[in-house]
């Protein structure tokens, strides 16, 4: 899939987080390996060089330790004084964190980051002080030691002896947006240090001495450099997600995973998966088939196509190559595709006359990597398999037998020891046979064990010989100390396998999850997820499951590939209340099927029923792991109907764009034919001899009809172009009287007769308009106000600007708007009233809207208490221009006067 | 009011418009020729010497825009552009390429008629240096002395308004666009700040129109420029 195409959640995240940084002050680290190379001077050189630049920097806390050349950095820097606490006889000082948000520069210098604040200040931490000041969008600029690094305290004080108190949290250094790495030749520090150049306290000056050896000096400046390369790497890698340069960084260190036939194939596979993966390199799967007829049974043959689909699957390109020498054949591959790692198994047991594989690469060649992958005590998982079932594992009688054997055995084995062994020894012979018994067969096994053994030993070693009974008070203390320790050795013995082997599964029940996940993240079908899904509870539990999606009306459907029969009951009880429902929970638990909603993030998205035929009760952690595999799957569907809905969008926006551009071109050959027939109907006028009144009136008549269609055009013409979006504003700023005026001009024909009022307050600033477009929307309310008034009733313009916007109401004394409809006239092909005989087919005002809407303003309809329609147009103030361009001279004419 | 009689170029690739304004021109006395496309106008405008030429800017063969740039080389007649009325760049571009007025597709003939009589007449009166006297209403705006008066009484403009009046008042009836309004006045380096324009017309209007929300003489050609009428 496109990995490198970052979704959009993730440019919204870093919009956002870009937005958060930007507000924020930026923090710049100055970062060495030790006290004395340097970190406080060159943070006060910086600090100098932007204060020649005139930049607002402050020294918050700066700890020259009085060296000279330290001291003299600081002249001329102004300081926030520290704020003093009165502490038992004296006064501690402390930097002054309010007294620095208050003064709020553009830079603060802030030395020592781990440094902890005396007791009674606001952070414990300085690091903490120094998030409230980027926060307060105040840049820092600070110093680091690397034994101060939380993460790195440890080792540093294993390698120099030294446990440092005071620590950074990794954290703020990887956030730190610069770092700058201060280096000193160890030679030349512990020269300085010698010279007295390197300040140290009192206490500190015994620890110093070893401290300050050549080793540890070494030791902390690699580590100071390496972990500045790892920062370096993490920024590498957000640029890379950044810029989407994934495909062009170069293949390196791809990998090659060799599949053997008859061995763990499937390990080595996923092995090499994960590898892939953490190197974020990829990687290709071979087989290399002997050409001999007798090479490989069908069967193996099967297994290996297995191995190489699943490596398919796990994003591997797969390959058979028909070979007869196996490591050659994989050399050259590994050439032919530039894939520098082998990875293969190495066999659990070495047959001297077998030469391994590995070692018969290497004889060839000796530039390829080659990585063997244990082998040994790895079952392998076949994923047609079904698990063993997870009731109560039934009583294993043959287990009990073996454990009767063994300690039958073990009193065989010792009879003939029994002149040469003194019979506490022969106690410690049946002890190992409890635990060895409790090592492979489990608890009850080794109870019993303990109890034959404690049995055979009194018959057949304590004397008398043969008989329960026993001379010697004695030796009932021997029984049941005997007994003790094997039951307890017993017990301790048995629950470590347990342990272990709970571990394990959970281990691969983890396995078997993240390998699912990375399944769904790559489905692009709800088919597909519901199969991953079932394969997964087929594959860890041996579960049939079925899968219920929502359709948008809510109701379940099954959807194809359902392997149990669903209870539909349970099933929407499920879904309704979003709980799990059915066997093995408090609801419904008389149903054959546990049902588990698949609750996504914005809603349900269907639910997941299981089959548990004979399972009453689920352990807790497969019902952890159902509900996990559950929620994955949620979201995936959740993700795959997006991406539905994005589809079904941009089709529709398509088809939008389509009708638009059809309408576009539809009204403009309508308009051709009908600019003539306008020019026709005048040239008839003018024709000599005059026509009659009769013919001219006909002529007007057919004029008139081509102007409003010709009106109507226009405006379909408009409406499409402002809902394609084609409509480009071109907005500048102008007074609102012109594009009055101009409207005015262009509506004179409909307007004569009529008294006009046009009020604009004489303080209206400029607007950013369209001129051309503004003026449409002032023509179409005054032709809406000259078609619905009685002719020659007087209209009112008005413009008032208030400190947002500026508001321009056009009146009239008609009958005012329909009441209850004043929004709705701005509504496509809507009419005051429908069965008018006023012309128009209702584009006008809605044009007005869309125009009025493309400038950020609005306009609004209203009947006014004294009768008559208004409305009010609102415009945006926006900040115009101060400049007016009288005091610009034209350089090409010189001003006269 | 026919009084000149002239040559007229129609460049114009509907059949249908093409007639009906030779028509209209013909029944005004005065004699047409027609162009079908671009390369052919250019031809008959090398050939015929018309005293104005009609041309639309929608041609199948080219940009009417580059027509007028090729015809201003050589000649000076009053070019009157037909346009749809969504091409506000395209006009502004004609026009500032040398068109004096344009008209919006459909048209009436009687719009037509007085658009050409006023680009005949101006041209006319171009051609006999004269008066350095314009006057309107009870205006008198005398070029020689730099002076505006109202009835005799002199009107007060400030620089910049005096030389925006002289700009579009010596060119009656002929669109003015805001670039070249603002090249003439504010120098080449402002063309961009139409506002510069508009603020100051504003105020030019106050002082010269009776009502300037409602202005006679210097009218606004929305979202291209201005038209002085007389």
């Amino acid at each position: 899939m496109d990995i490198e195409r970052p979704n959009p959640d993730q440019l919204l995240s870093q919009v956002t987080a870009e937005e958060a940084k930007a507000k924020r002050g930026k923090l710049k680290i100055f970062f060495g390996a030790s006290a004395g190379v340097g970190k406080t001077y060159a943070m006060l050189s910086e600090a100098r060089q932007q204060l020649l630049q005139d930049v607002d920097i402050v020294i918050g806390v700066v700890e020259t330790h009085g060296r000279i050349e330290t001291e003299v950095m600081t002249d001329g820097m102004e300081r926030i004084p520290l704020h003093e606490t009165p502490y038992r006889d004296h006064a501690l000082k402390e930097f002054d964190l309010d007294a620095a948000l208050a003064r709020k520069p553009a830079i603060i210098l802030m030395d020592e980051l781990a440094h902890s604040n005396v007791v009674g200040s606001r952070h414990p931490k300085r690091w903490q002080d120094v998030q409230e000041l980027l926060d307060a969008g105040i840049d820092v600029y600070t110093t680091v030691n690397v034994q101060h690094l939380e993460s790195l305290n440890d080792i540093i004080n294993g390698i120099t002896g030294i446990k440092v108190w005071e620590t950074v949290p990794d954290r703020v250094f990887d956030e730190a947006d610069e770092v700058v790495v201060v280096d000193f030749p160890p030679d030349e520090l512990i020269e300085r240090l010698r010279q007295g150049k390197v300040y140290l306290p009192e206490q500190a000056k015994l620890a110093a001495k070893n401290f300050f050896r050549k080793g540890n000096l070494l030791a902390l400046r690699e580590l100071s450099l390496r972990r500045t390369a790892d920062r370096v790497d993490g920024e590498m890698q957000a640029y890379r997600r950044r810029t989407l340069m994934a495909r062009v960084w170069p293949t390196r260190e791809s990998l090659l995973a060799c599949v053997a036939a008859g061995e763990h194939g499937e390990k080595i596979v996923r092995t090499c998966a994960r590898l892939a993966a953490q190197l974020d390199v990829p990687w290709h799967a071979v087989h290399v088939e002997p050409s001999s007829p007798s090479g490989e049974s069908e069967r193996a043959r099967q297994e290996i196509l297995r191995v190489l689909k699943l490596a398919q699957d796990l994003g591997a390109t797969t390959a058979v190559l028909p070979a007869p020498a196996v490591a050659s054949a994989l050399v050259r591959y590994a050439r032919e595709h530039n894939l520098s790692r082998l990875v293969m198994g190495r066999p659990s047991r070495r047959r001297p006359w077998r030469r391994p594989l590995g070692d018969a690469i290497e004889a060839e060649v000796d530039d390829l990597d080659i990585l063997r992958v244990s082998l040994a005590k790895s079952t392998p998982q076949k994923a047609s398999e079904p698990v063993r079932p997870l009731a109560r594992t039934p009583i294993r009688w043959n287990d009990y037998l073996a454990a009767l054997a063994a300690c039958g055995t073990t009193a065989l084995l010792a009879t003939p020891l029994l002149g040469v062994l003194e019979l506490s020894n022969i106690v410690m012979l049946f002890l190992l046979a409890v635990v060895g018994v409790a090592l492979r067969f489990g608890r009850g096994p080794a109870v019993a064990a303990a109890f034959v053994g404690v049995g055979l030993f009194d018959l057949f070693f304590v004397p008398p010989r043969f008989s329960f009974a026993v001379s010697d008070f004695q030796y009932l203390v021997t029984f049941a100390v005997m007994l003790v320790v094997a039951l307890v050795v017993g017990q301790l013995t048995a629950g470590l396998k347990v342990q272990v082997e709970a571990v394990t599964e959970r281990e691969r029940r983890v396995t078997g999850l993240y390998e699912m996940s990375r399944d769904l993240s790559a489905a692009l079908m709800a088919e597909q997820v519901a199969e991953i899904g079932s394969r997964f509870l087929a594959t860890e539990f041996g579960f049939k499951s079925a899968i219920l999606l929502a359709d948008e009306k809510d109701r379940l459907r099954v959807m194809p590939g359902a392997a149990c029969d669903v209870d539909m009951g349970v099933a929407q009880w499920s879904f309704d209340r979003g709980e799990a429902a059915g066997r093995s929970t408090d609801t419904l638990p008389a149903s054959k099927c546990l049902v588990v909603p698949l609750k996504a993030t914005m809603r349900l998205r269907g639910v997941l029923a299981i089959e548990l035929e004979g399972i009453d009760l689920l352990r807790p952690e497969q019902r952890r792991l159902i509900d996990t595999c559950a929620l994955l799957m949620a979201i995936s569907f959740e993700r795959i109907h997006y991406i539905e809905v994005a589809q079904r969008t941009i089709v529709q926006m398509e088809s939008e764009r389509l009708r638009n551009s059809l309408l576009s071109a539809i009204s403009h050959d309508l308009r051709t034919p009908l600019a003539s027939l306008v020019g026709v109907a005048d040239t008839l006028q003018m024709t000599k001899p005059a026509p009659t009144s009769q013919q001219l009136e006909l002529i007007q008549t057919m004029r008139n009809s081509a102007m409003r269609m010709n009106a109507l055009v226009g405006n379909l013409l408009d409406m499409a172009r402002l809902e394609s979006g084609a409509v480009h504003l071109n907005q500048q700023w102008q007074p609102l009287e012109e594009v009055v005026g101009s409207a005015l001009a262009s509506g004179a024909a409909m307007l004569e007769g009529r008294p006009l009022k046009v009020d604009l307050a004489p303080d209206l600033p400029l607007l950013h308009l369209d001129a051309v477009l503004i003026e449409r929307v002032l023509f179409n309310v005054l032709e809406n106000a000259c078609k619905f008034t009685p002719a020659l009733s007087p209209i009112e313009i008005e413009g008032r600007a208030d400190s947002q916007q500026v508001i321009v109401t056009i009146s009239d004394h008609g009958p005012g708007l329909p009441p209850g409809r004043e929004e709705a006239i701005f509504e496509k092909f809507e009419r005051g009233s429908k069965e008018s005989a006023t012309p128009g087919v209702g584009l006008g005002l809605a044009i007005c809207r869309a125009i009025m809407q493309a400038h950020g303003g609005t306009i609004h309809g209203a009947t006014r208490a004294t009768g008559g329609a208004q409305f009010i147009l609102a415009f945006p103030r926006g900040e115009p221009p101060s400049d007016d361009g009288t005091a610009v001279e034209n350089p090409e004419e010189p001003g006269h006067e | 009011m026919s009084e000149i009689r002239a040559k007229i170029l129609i460049v114009e690739d509907e059949a249908d418009i093409r007639r009906f304004v030779r028509m209209a021109l013909e029944s005004e006395g005065h004699e047409a020729f027609e162009a079908d496309c671009l390369k052919r106008g250019l031809i008959e405008a090398g050939t015929r010497r018309p005293d104005l030429i009609v041309l639309d800017l929608g041609l199948p063969d080219g940009d009417g825009v580059d027509f007028i740039r090729d015809l201003r080389g050589w000649s000076n007649s009053p070019v009157v552009v037909l346009s749809a009325r969504s091409g506000e760049n395209d006009k502004i571009a004609a026009l500032d390429a040398g068109a004096d007025d344009y008209l919006v597709k459909p048209f009436g003939a009687g719009e037509l008629m007085a658009r050409v009589r006023a680009q005949l007449r101006r041209r006319a009166q171009q051609a006999t240096p004269g008066e350095p006297m314009i006057r309107f209403d009870d205006i008198c705006l005398d070029l020689s002395r730099r002076v505006v008066e109202r009835n005799g009484e002199p009107l007060h403009l400030t620089p910049i308004e005096y030389r925006l009046l002289a700009c579009v008042a010596t060119q009656p009836n002929r669109v003015i666009t805001h670039r070249q309004l603002l090249k003439l006045v504010w120098g080449p380096g402002h063309i961009e700040d139409t506002h510069y324009v508009r603020v100051h017309m504003a105020n030019l209007r106050k002082k010269i129109e009776r009502d300037a929300s409602m202005p006679k003489h210097i009218v606004t050609e929305s979202g291209i420029g201005y038209r002085f009428v007389l």
